[in-house]
């Protein structure tokens, strides 16, 4: 990417954030904090998860036998099917169908926005009314959905009253909720009963009976699905699910999971064509029961016509592909971008391709479009997790975002079919260490390869600081490599923690036989730049009583793996992996600061190392307070750590920290040493790693920054001490803040002044 | 029928802000002519014991009196008392527009028929989905949208929901 492109980019960015921003915040993060009430209060939740995961990975395996047995449903309900190959196919015999309609009303549907159908059928002489009150704004504006669930969300109710007034000049200026409302129903109630054709899409498609599921809070999926005598439904073939009783758990969990509601008002599952009698206004005095229904008939009315459109596009290919495949599990909730703290603040509109928006949307533009339309936002997902647990068929998210990044970088799949089988490449690659291919930006490669640089850095300490801190350095950094130059680079030490603790003389609790031997994880930051955490971590672990080793081990592969650098991430794995296999059969902990690193250990190794080797390495890694936790439980004499006497304490856990569930180790040890904490529910402080440093995402890093600092200087924050969990995090929260943060661990240390 | 369930069904509504009203087949037409706002329209009960005969409710309706009924009622075979659903089918007397169109849907259920939870709801779906029953419209609470701004109940469909429970 050029500087000016990186400036077009910011520039773009700023704009969403100052026209949008504010409108898509107040939703998303409403979204987000419905959806953990909702969950929370349902215990069945999880298990439902497994079970919905369960039903997908089986029915996308099935996928061909299914689309055989709906077919067959459909066609014996009286209804036709059509499998479309790609957005045009599905065009042109929708056409066909509405050869002879004047006007179509539909109900909201993604799949219909992916394929452009409204253009094809306006250029056919067709008349599309959107009928779903959000969908309807955008057609009127000429805008497309900035979310998957709430498509305005980004418009403001102000906004809508301008257009609207504009558009319709009504007698009486629109201007409140409930009147912009009223008129749409009206408006588009009228031309509901008018239509010719009625076209939804369907959230389930149940092969067995031939039915759709259709899941809304407006009643426009009904009206478009019976009120018309034509209906087409237009679903991408990873809808289908076996039948009714697989219907279950995703009808209980997607409500959640979207917006935060128990079930949606309307979950409506028919097998068209419906028998409801049809309805003719322009015959307004016939009762229903004489317009020709055959009543009781198990093939519906026979004055109806139903066509069921399977929509390929892609999709075959995708599960071919074992890294896009859990794509195809996608229900299209929307909450991995309620969760996303880049999304809360710029949209859609930026955190979007061609038709889908959010976290997934990597896997459906690279899918479904093409891998350039990813490319447009691929970088916006930092990797940070947030959406994992969020997702309620547990796609791995940032995974697919990683995997699609490492395509972009090496230039696999640009413009070509699936069949160059681009999943395997990364694998051979891994060979070969170092080598990523040409088309990675030097920058990439710079943050990809930080721990060689922290070496580098720390050698040569302090001259690389003053070099790196100079003003002609940072334009240089700026200018060739997009590196933001109102962020301070990390200052590296010139002593690292593994020449203090050598240089100490190792451990100064020998090792027993019968008590925990630990090796704390030198990780990159604590070795090089905030070698004082490291400190403190080995005073609190001597202090409990355990023997320490810090070994020199290779990096986790994070820095790799958050650049899409996934052969160089994957050769880091296999070198960690052998550094601590000696270790882990030694019966040693792996105690780890930095809650990136632990994720790599306790999550991602599973995608690099062989199941047995992960789950190895998995079992034997703790974060360090999780660990001083565990040793608390287990008896270790607290009293050995600084008490808080009350000290106020404003704690922002580590996103990837939060998903594996160790936030709350880090509270309950500090409250148990009598400390005052305040903890955020901000997902994420915007830093992310090497994402705040770069220029086009310096603005939208601030801008996430922001709810954090909002939060830690309130009234009851403000005084309060700083701590936080990740890295990137004290990095952003010392930009943000006046005071400084430190590791949590520093604060227990024995040997804290002050 | 345990009386927890209809219980929890009652404060499932309540929270939906949609009305209970219990009644025996006795009482049933009077009960019913005091929820009603008319014009009225309705299709056959299809519940042994009562009717729709003696109340002010057109069966049958045309499409001008659809769209000029303020209130419509339907059976619904089944009830979910955790969520406050009602199960409403697509049949050929017209359950779905009228349960649709007019602004306050009324739904007519016995008691027997309201189930706990998703578990007993779907495992008598599967059967009678097995047995050739093709469709099901769960409706829980009044049609919304927040699109405009702030939540609105009825829109592009009731904006009221009552259900009258029929002791068994």
């Amino acid at each position: 990417m050029s500087a000016d492109t990186r400036r077009e980019k910011a520039a773009r960015i700023r704009h969403l954030l100052d026209t949008e921003g504010e409108n898509v915040h107040a939703d998303a993060t409403h979204f987000n904090q419905a959806r953990y009430d909702a969950t929370e209060e349902f215990g069945a939740y999880e298990d439902l998860r497994t079970e919905a995961r369960d039903i997908k990975e089986d029915a996308i395996e099935r996928l061909p036998e299914l689309i055989d047995q709906v077919t067959e449903a459909v066609e014996a309900n009286g209804g036709e099917v059509y499998l479309a190959d790609d957005a045009a196919d599905a065009n042109r015999y929708i056409e066909s169908v509405t050869d002879d309609a004047d006007s179509l009303v539909k109900s909201k549907s993604m799949t219909t926005e992916e394929i452009d159908v409204n253009d094809a059928l306006e250029a056919a002489g067709v008349d599309v009314h959107e009928t779903d009150l959000g969908e309807w704004v955008l057609q009127v504006a000429d805008e497309t959905p900035s979310h998957i669930v709430g498509p305005s969300i980004h418009k403001s109710r102000e906004e809508i009253a301008e257009l609207f007034n504009e558009r319709f000049d009504p007698d009486e200026p629109f201007e409140t909720a409930e009147e912009l409302t009223a008129f749409a129903r009206d408006w588009l109630g009228e031309r509901i009963q008018a239509a010719d054709v009625g076209m939804t899409g369907a959230n389930f498609v149940l092969a067995e009976s031939g039915s759709i599921a259709l899941v809304t809070n407006e009643g426009n999926a009904r009206k478009c699905a019976v009120a018309p005598d034509t209906h087409i439904a237009v679903a991408g073939v990873e809808k289908l699910i076996p039948s009714i009783r697989e219907l279950q758990p995703f009808v209980e969990l997607i409500a959640r999971a979207a917006t935060g509601q128990s079930i949606t008002q309307y979950v409506t599952t028919l097998s068209p064509p419906v028998e409801t009698p049809t309805l003719d206004f322009d015959d307004p005095d016939t009762p229903l029961s004489e317009v020709g229904s055959e009543s009781g008939d198990s093939t519906g009315n026979s004055d109806r016509e139903f066509h069921l459109v399977l929509l390929d596009n892609g999709r075959s290919a995708m599960r071919e592909d074992d890294q896009l495949r859990e794509t195809l599990y996608c229900i299209r909730c929307g909450a991995c971008a309620n969760s996303c703290a880049n999304f809360q603040h710029v949209g859609g509109h930026a955190f979007g391709g061609e038709t889908y928006t959010g976290g997934i949307a990597t896997g459906w533009e690279a899918g479904v479009h093409s891998q350039e339309s990813a490319a447009e936002f691929n970088d916006l997902c930092t990797g940070c997790s947030r959406c994992v647990n969020a997702c309620p068929v547990k796609i791995d998210i940032p995974w697919i975002n990683e995997v699609v990044r490492d395509r972009i970088n090496r230039g696999v799949g640009d413009g070509s079919g699936a069949s160059d089988a681009p999943e395997l490449d990364f694998l051979v690659e891994g060979l070969t260490p170092d080598e990523e291919p040409g088309g990675l930006t030097p920058r990439k490669r710079l943050f990809g390869n930080f721990p060689t640089l922290a070496k580098l850095g720390s050698a040569t300490a302090p001259v690389s600081n003053w070099l790196a801190g100079t003003g002609p350095s940072r334009a240089v950094l700026e200018r060739f490599l997009g590196i933001d130059r109102r962020r301070d680079l990390p200052e590296f030490e010139r002593e690292t923690l593994i020449e203090w603790f050598d240089a100490r003389g190792g451990s100064r609790v020998a090792a027993a036989d019968d008590d925990r031997e630990v090796v704390l994880y030198p990780d990159v930051y604590t070795n090089h730049v905030d070698v004082e955490r490291g400190k403190a971590a080995v005073r609190v672990l001597e202090a409990l009583g355990v023997a320490v080793r810090i070994p020199e081990i290779a990096s986790s592969g994070r820095a790799p793996l958050s650049q899409g650098m996934l052969a160089t991430a994957e050769r880091h794995a296999h070198d960690a992996y052998a550094d601590l296999a000696e270790h882990i059969d030694a019966g040693r902990d792996l105690v780890v600061i930095e809650p990136s690193d632990l994720a790599m250990f306790a999550r991602e190794y599973e995608k690099f190392l062989p199941e047995q080797s992960a789950e190895r390495v998995a079992e034997s890694s703790y974060e360090v307070l999780e660990y001083v936790y565990g040793l608390l439980e287990n008896g270790a004499d607290s009293r050995a750590l600084r008490l808080g006497d009350s000290e106020r304490v404003a704690y922002h856990s580590h996103c990837q920290q939060r998903t594996l569930g160790l936030e709350a180790h880090t509270v309950a040890v500090l409250e148990g040493r009598g400390y005052d904490v305040l903890t955020t529910e901000t997902e994420c402080c915007g830093m992310a790693g090497s994402f705040g440093y770069k220029q086009e995402y310096y603005e939208l890093s601030m801008d996430v920054g922001s709810d954090l600092e909002a939060h830690f200087t309130t009234d009851d924050a403000r005084d309060r001490t700083v701590v936080a969990s990740g890295t990137s995090c004290c990095e952003q929260l010392d930009a943000l803040l006046e005071r400084p943060s430190r590791h949590p661990v520093q604060l227990l240390d024995p040997a804290r002044e002050e | 029928m345990a009386t927890e369930t209809v219980a929890t069904f009652e404060s499932s509504l309540d929270e939906l802000g949609v009305g209970m009203t219990h009644t025996d087949r006795e009482r049933f037409d009077d009960v019913l002519a005091t929820i009603l706002d008319e014009p009225a329209v309705g299709v056959p009960l299809r519940i042994d014991g009562v009717s729709l005969d003696g109340v002010p409710v057109t069966v049958d309706p045309s499409p001008a009196e659809l769209r000029a009924a303020r209130t419509g009622v339907t059976p619904v075979g089944m009830a979910i008392a955790s969520y406050g659903t009602v199960a409403i089918e697509s049949s050929a007397a017209g359950d779905e527009p009228v349960s649709l169109f007019p602004e306050r849907h009324v739904a007519v259920v016995r008691e027997e028929d309201i189930v706990w939870g998703m578990d007993e709801a779907f495992a008598r779906l599967g059967e009678e989905f097995d047995a050739g029953r093709d469709s099901v419209v769960f409706a829980t609470g009044a049609s919304a949208t927040a699109d405009m701004g702030a939540m609105i109940e009825g829109v592009h469909g009731p904006a009221e929901v009552h259900v009258v429970v029929l002791d068994s």
